[in-house]
């Protein structure tokens, strides 16, 4: 256990320049922040100016610009790029991105069905109990 | 350990398992990065069930307030802003680090640290608002998802904080020593990833909640 210790100071003392996250430039920052700050005006101002005349659509146009906001925090605050850390911090994200997609989805589609079949028993339901 | 002597007594192919070797060698640097990340990951997923919950029960009002009701979209404007400031200060406080400039370095994670507590002071002061208006966890299916939901993501902010004020002293005390700088590497990782969360939470929540 020591020894492994050992091994990793003087590896840190060696390596500072190649880690993941030393990458980071002034630049990259502030075209990051940038474009984060449009892609939250503009959802922002579409909602509280009441946004199109279907729901729908606001709420389709606000994801899409949360999605790309999302990318936009992961590519420059981030720093993920298919190389660091050898491709495993990608292959992690995939497969989380995977679980979240089929949790999200899988979850709503199936309780919003649920519902639907659920509702007009449970709505009769305290009307014939005695 | 013992498994690369067996397999060097065992196989011809020596070069080859020397060169795992060297690869195990390379490793354990890079592998507090990578162990943060795949804790990040697991964060992830929890906060997706949260928001997988909220899917399912925002709409479900039960004769209470609405989200266009009691979210107040100014206040989250303020609160996105104040985030996604800290973010970018959290930014330049790596950029001091890499430069090996400890006071820049401090001064900058202060700034971040004063940002995280507007947020949280702000999102305490919404909750406060809610539960004296008898709008509490309780009230609904709704508000119950809302303050798990938006709550949980608080809670992670202030840990984040207060490990930022931890890292500060241990800086203050060590200077940018490398485990120092890895430690802020980690939080930074932390941090942003945070941001990210809160995207998703103002658009699906918040922006999304009042609609009609």
């Amino acid at each position: 256990m020591s020894a492994h210790t050992d091994v990793q100071h003087g590896h840190d003392d060696e390596h500072d320049h190649d880690d993941g996250a030393s990458h980071a430039t002034l630049r990259g920052y502030l075209t990051g922040f940038v474009l984060a700050a449009i892609l939250t005006i503009i959802p922002f101002w579409l909602v509280m100016s009441g946004g199109f005349e279907k729901s729908s659509t606001t709420a389709i146009v606000v994801l899409a610009f949360a999605t790309v906001q999302i990318v936009v925090h992961v590519i420059y605050f981030l720093h993920m790029d298919t190389k660091s850390q050898g491709g495993w911090n990608m292959l992690a994200l995939i497969f989380t991105l995977v679980l979240v997609v089929i949790t999200l989805s899988g979850s709503i589609w199936i309780m919003y069905h649920l519902n639907h079949n659920m509702m007009p028993s449970m709505m009769q339901d305290p009307r014939n109990l005695p | 350990m013992s498994d690369t002597s067996l397999a060097m007594t065992g196989d011809a192919g020596a070069p080859e398992e020397l060169r795992f070797y060297v690869a195990e060698e390379h490793h354990p640097e890079n592998g507090t990065l990578l162990g943060f990340w795949l804790y990040l990951m697991s964060d992830c997923l929890i906060f997706a069930c949260l928001f997988a919950a909220y899917g399912v029960l925002g709409r479900s009002y039960a004769g209470g307030p609405t989200g266009a009701e009691v979210l107040e979209l100014p206040a989250v404007a303020v609160n996105t802003s104040l985030l996604l400031l800290s973010s970018i200060t959290y930014g330049f406080a790596m950029l001091e680090m890499q430069r090996n400039r400890q006071r820049g370095t401090l001064i900058w994670l202060a700034v971040t640290g004063l940002l995280g507590a507007g947020f949280i002071g702000l999102e305490l002061r919404e909750f406060a608002h809610l539960i004296a208006l008898g709008d509490g966890p309780q009230r609904s299916a709704f508000l119950s998802s809302f303050f798990t939901l938006v709550g949980t993501h608080g809670l992670h902010v202030t840990f984040g904080i207060v490990w930022l004020v931890t890292l500060m002293v241990q800086i203050r005390k060590k200077g940018l020593i490398s485990a120092n700088k890895r430690r802020l590497m980690c939080l930074s990782m932390f941090w942003h990833f945070l941001d990210v969360v809160w995207i998703g939470v103002f658009s699906f929540v918040y922006l999304m909640g009042v609609l009609p």
